[in-house]
């Protein structure tokens, strides 16, 4: 796989070149949003953080994702007496040699000559990014997360072992592959344990899972939504093992936590559910949130299968959209990049479609749009959390 | 194609490759199980008679537990499987 990227001060390379827009707080979001208005069909994305008060997990994340490989400058929108520490923000950006400004909007004067202020920054900025050369970039430069939305009975049974295949193939070929949501992978624990790398690993497996159930039970819902029982899934367990199906059968080489990147060649776990009491609500309350920590922890890409039919996208990364369900195929063609659905018809093997969506990622690689990107999706949330440091076993060495 | 389909030999549920209507016979592994309500694609019907009580298994791995006696063929969802882990949410 040859692909073609944007060379990052870090070493690392980018498949994109995004602009990206952030508010560190609401009280900066609409303004942040005008700014990027005249420029959404231009590579300039907005992403940001709601709240005031100061939270370790937004500031990591605010941080890995402003310094993305795919991310080529950033342009901070404060209000100005919020808790978000922008100065820590705009110095890590700054010492990635990428451009950085800072818009404090009660110095500035307020939304108009923010708005203004802030359009005149992407302006100017935006052609430095637009001449940078694009340099060959090797598929063990490429990291790529996996994850699943609006599932039914036919995701466990097409795109998700299809993207499975697809990991194996990356896998084999020394890519950085990331799988998560322990909270659905409740019931697999044993299963992904014995495809550890090693034994304390397989324990901390186990012990992800675990953290997970429990934290579910606490908030009195599993990681299930009612589309999910009309789509014919009947329990946690069952969604599970359709949702696992997607790490494919390589060995599991580490789990990482948000933020984290992992630290060479294989298949990582994403453990998304936070350490602790439980403190600030579901682990993530929708797709987005997950795929924004999958983003954080360095994926370029990212391949999202769905039967009943979600239409995201998000900021900073492109999404490859799977569709599981042929009907759900039939009626969505627009939103989706990939018929697994043919699978169940008869019409492919899990093998076929498999390569074909590790085709497409070399393809989106090389530039091409996703459905999504073509159809302006940009979702982006972040919201509080807390996580301890990553135990000695997880990243075995 | 087969009209149903188990995912493990050894499973007690098979999927249903194509929409299927209520009173309908399929066959699986030779036999013909008679369906008793109409089930979407995907969804899951009994492939033999299932006990109160016994373990639901899919892909031979255990999905859930009978909270009732279920024939052969009929429908398995919800309304009689329960998780072994944490309670199903739906919208009645």
């Amino acid at each position: 796989m040859n692909l073609s990227g944007y060379a990052r001060a870090d070493g690392r390379k980018g498949i994109r070149n995004v602009l990206v827009v952030a508010y560190l707080v609401e009280c900066a979001h609409h303004v942040a949003r005008e700014i990027v208005a005249p420029f959404r069909d231009q590579g300039v994305h907005l992403i940001g953080f709601p709240g005031c008060y100061p939270n370790a997990y937004a500031v990591a994340m605010m941080e890995k994702l402003c310094t993305h490989p795919n991310v080529g400058g950033v342009l901070l929108v404060s209000l100005g007496c919020e808790g978000f520490d922008k100065r820590r923000l705009a110095r890590t950006i700054e010492a990635s040699g990428r451009p950085v400004r800072t818009l404090g909007i009660q110095q500035t004067g307020g939304t108009r000559s923010t708005i203004a202020a802030g359009r005149e920054w992407v302006s100017a900025t935006l052609p430095q990014l637009r001449a940078q050369p694009a340099v060959p970039m090797r598929v063990d430069e490429l990291t790529v997360g996996t994850i699943c939305g609006g599932s039914d009975a036919t995701s466990g049974l097409t795109a998700n072992p299809a993207m499975g295949v697809a990991f194996d193939l990356l896998v084999a070929e020394g890519a950085r592959t990331i799988f998560e949501e322990t909270g659905e992978l409740i019931g697999m624990e044993h299963l992904m344990a014995a495809r550890a790398k090693t034994g304390p690993l397989g324990d901390e497996l186990k012990r992800t899972v675990a953290k997970a159930a429990e934290y579910y039970a606490t908030l009195g819902y599993a990681s299930f939504a009612p589309g999910n029982a009309d789509g014919g899934l009947t329990t946690i367990e069952e969604k599970s093992l359709g949702a696992y199906a997607k790490s494919g059968q390589s060995r599991i080489d580490g789990i990482v936590k948000p933020g984290i990147e992992p630290p060479a060649s294989g298949l990582y776990l994403l453990d998304v559910v936070p350490d602790g009491e439980v403190r600030f609500g579901f682990p993530n309350i929708n797709d987005n949130a997950e795929i924004a920590e999958l983003i954080a922890c360095g994926s370029h890409v990212i391949l999202f299968s769905t039967g009943r039919g979600s239409v995201v996208g998000s900021a900073i990364a492109p999404v490859i959209k799977v569709c599981a369900n042929p009907d759900t195929y039939r009626r969505m063609q627009d939103d989706m990049d990939v018929d697994a659905g043919r699978i169940l018809e008869g019409r492919a093997t899990l093998d076929d479609v498999g390569r074909e969506i590790y085709d497409l990622i070399a393809r989106v690689g090389n530039g091409e749009a996703t459905r999504s990107e073509e159809l302006g999706h940009q979702e982006f949330i972040l919201t509080y959390k807390s996580f301890e440091p990553l135990g000695p076993a997880c990243l075995p060495v | 194609m087969p009209d149903v389909m188990k995912l493990a030999p050894q499973d007690n549920v098979a999927v249903a490759l194509r929409p299927l209507r209520a009173g309908e016979a399929v066959t699986l592994d030779g036999a013909s199980l008679t369906v008793d309500r109409d089930v979407a694609v995907g969804h899951k019907v009994a492939a033999c008679d299932i006990a109160p009580g016994a373990t639901i298994t899919k892909y031979n791995c255990p999905i859930g537990i009978a909270t009732q006696a279920i024939a052969a063929g009929e429908y398995v969802h919800t309304h009689n499987v329960k998780s072994g882990y944490l309670p199903t949410y739906t919208l009645t």
